[in-house]
């Protein structure tokens, strides 16, 4: 049952990375899509950051109810489960919401309205043309949301915890940088190229075998989301099992 | 010339084409007509690859389609140009970026010549001056034109067509035929055309193939096809009273 799909997966992203016609044409559809992908989802990924660091502050000075724990570890939980777990991991799953169904039904509607048989007719590698860009692109900008998520996430639970007196703001700065380590930046940085490759690649896959029309496009579109998402946790597991 | 040997092709269990063979000859309209269902368009599609035919092949001047690898088929993509049933123009991109996709993909002119020859394609098929708009800013017909500009930008050897008059209105559709039929002359292009519109089967029709029940039921000209007594195809053709009364008085 599992294997159908997933050889139409691997044959398609093999087809993804053929040597492109133009390499050009290419460059500028990369750039196009690194504006769409990553411009596009600043504002988004900037919101849930801040509430993400916020909620995390609260949450955790809520359960520390031992004096004999000091309030800098505030800081330290933050840090290490915003970089390690949450934003990469939330971020990529809004991202599978916001991007990956924009991809799927981007092709899917080319596929039912003969578009991409157009480009096939005219000796254009369709699945080259239309997917690698957007991989590309996902891949150079979602590490990039990933360390805006991170930045904004620890200031949004500075400010909620200062803010609210759970921790003092020199509390919070020594929790920050006491016992950092530079390798879960690593790890975070891993997570977001595989989250990226997944989110394009399997919502591509989706719209690009789409047959139908209106209808099976939104089929194509939510069933390249829950796939996205099942996959991302999947391989954030598989990562933190590998990694730490 | 194109030569199709044999085709066949199924749908799992739904066998649609059973053996079809036919010639497509240079300079002239051959249509490909049939009720719905009857396997035109798949046809269609096994021809210019979009469906890999089970059996059976395509020659494109004697080099054989079927036979070739993706990247042996480049070369012969490069000389077909189509216009799809729904048009398929890219709606991201203005009508001069449609036009000028294939030239840039696949030629090394300058912008200023790819230019040129959009602006021609878009004389030859009267929309001057409609570089900048949309596809969603034109009229059915207008796509349709658009669809031809785009297919004859690279200088076609053979063009294909699916379906040119459906949506459209009579007096709109005979435009479109003519201009199939101009510039099938014009530029000597191998035309394969598939439709069920009677009016193009009688005006353009040189070389008509009839498909019924996915296979070739009749071969004519659109002057042998009133005087012929197959059946399927009478039934087809004079369908209605108006095209009986027709048929009657010539």
């Amino acid at each position: 049952m599992i294997f159908y799909p997933l050889g139409k997966y691997i044959l398609l992203l093999k087809a993804v990375f053929r040597r492109p016609e133009k390499w050009d044409i290419y460059r500028r559809e990369i750039f196009r899509e690194m504006v769409s992908i990553g411009v596009g989802s600043v504002w988004i990924i900037s919101i849930i950051s801040v509430f993400l660091g916020m909620v995390t502050t609260v949450q955790t000075a809520y359960q520390l109810v031992s004096d004999l724990i000091p309030k800098s570890i505030i800081g330290s939980i933050v840090r290490d489960s915003t970089i390690l777990e949450l934003s990469p991991t939330i971020s990529a799953i809004v991202l599978a919401g916001k991007v990956g169904s924009s991809v799927a039904s981007q092709i899917g509607t080319m596929r039912v309205t003969e578009q991409i048989d157009a480009l096939e007719i005219m000796g254009i590698n369709s699945p080259g043309y239309l997917i690698l860009p957007k991989i590309v692109a996902a891949v150079i900008t979602i590490p990039m949301l990933v360390t805006l998520s991170i930045g904004l996430s620890i200031l949004g639970g500075y400010l909620s915890g200062t803010l609210s007196g759970a921790v003092t703001a020199n509390d919070f700065i020594m929790g920050l940088t006491e016992g950092f380590r530079g390798f879960t930046v690593t790890v975070s940085m891993v997570k977001a190229i595989i989250f990226a490759f997944i989110i394009t690649s399997v919502s591509a896959y989706q719209g690009f075998y789409t047959s139908g029309g209106a209808l099976e496009v939104g089929v194509s579109s939510t069933r390249g989301v829950v796939i996205s998402c099942i996959m991302i946790l999947f391989a954030d597991y598989m990562v933190a099992q590998l990694l730490l | 010339m194109i030569e199709i040997k044999d085709i066949h092709k199924t749908f799992g269990d739904n066998y649609v084409l059973k053996g079809i063979s036919s010639e497509f000859r240079e300079g002239m309209n051959n249509l490909i007509i049939g009720g719905s269902g009857s396997g035109k368009t798949t046809l269609l599609k096994c021809m210019v690859g979009l469906h890999e035919p089970d059996g059976g092949s395509v020659i494109y001047d004697g080099r054989d389609f079927t036979k070739m690898t993706f990247e042996e088929r480049i070369d012969i993509r490069k000389e077909i140009g189509m216009l799809f049933q729904s048009s398929a123009l890219f709606d991201s991109m203005t009508v001069e970026e449609n036009i000028m996709f294939p030239l840039n993909m696949f030629t090394t002119q300058s912008r200023k010549e790819k230019l040129e020859r959009v602006n021609f394609c878009l004389q030859r098929v009267n929309l001057e001056g409609k570089n900048k708009l949309f596809p969603a800013e034109l009229s059915g017909g207008m796509k349709k034109r658009v669809g031809i500009a785009r297919a004859i930008s690279m200088q076609p050897k053979y063009l294909f067509v699916d379906e040119p008059n459906s949506g459209l209105d009579p007096k709109t559709s005979i435009v479109i035929d003519e201009l199939i039929n101009e510039i099938t002359e014009e530029y000597k292009i191998t035309t394969v055309v598939v439709t069920h519109d009677m009016n193009s089967v009688m005006g353009i029709g040189d070389n008509i193939i009839f498909l019924f029940d996915g296979r070739k039921e009749w071969e004519g000209s659109n002057k042998e096809i009133a005087k012929t007594d197959n059946k399927e195809l009478n039934d087809f053709v004079f369908a209605s009273k108006f095209t009986q009364a027709a048929k009657e008085k010539l």
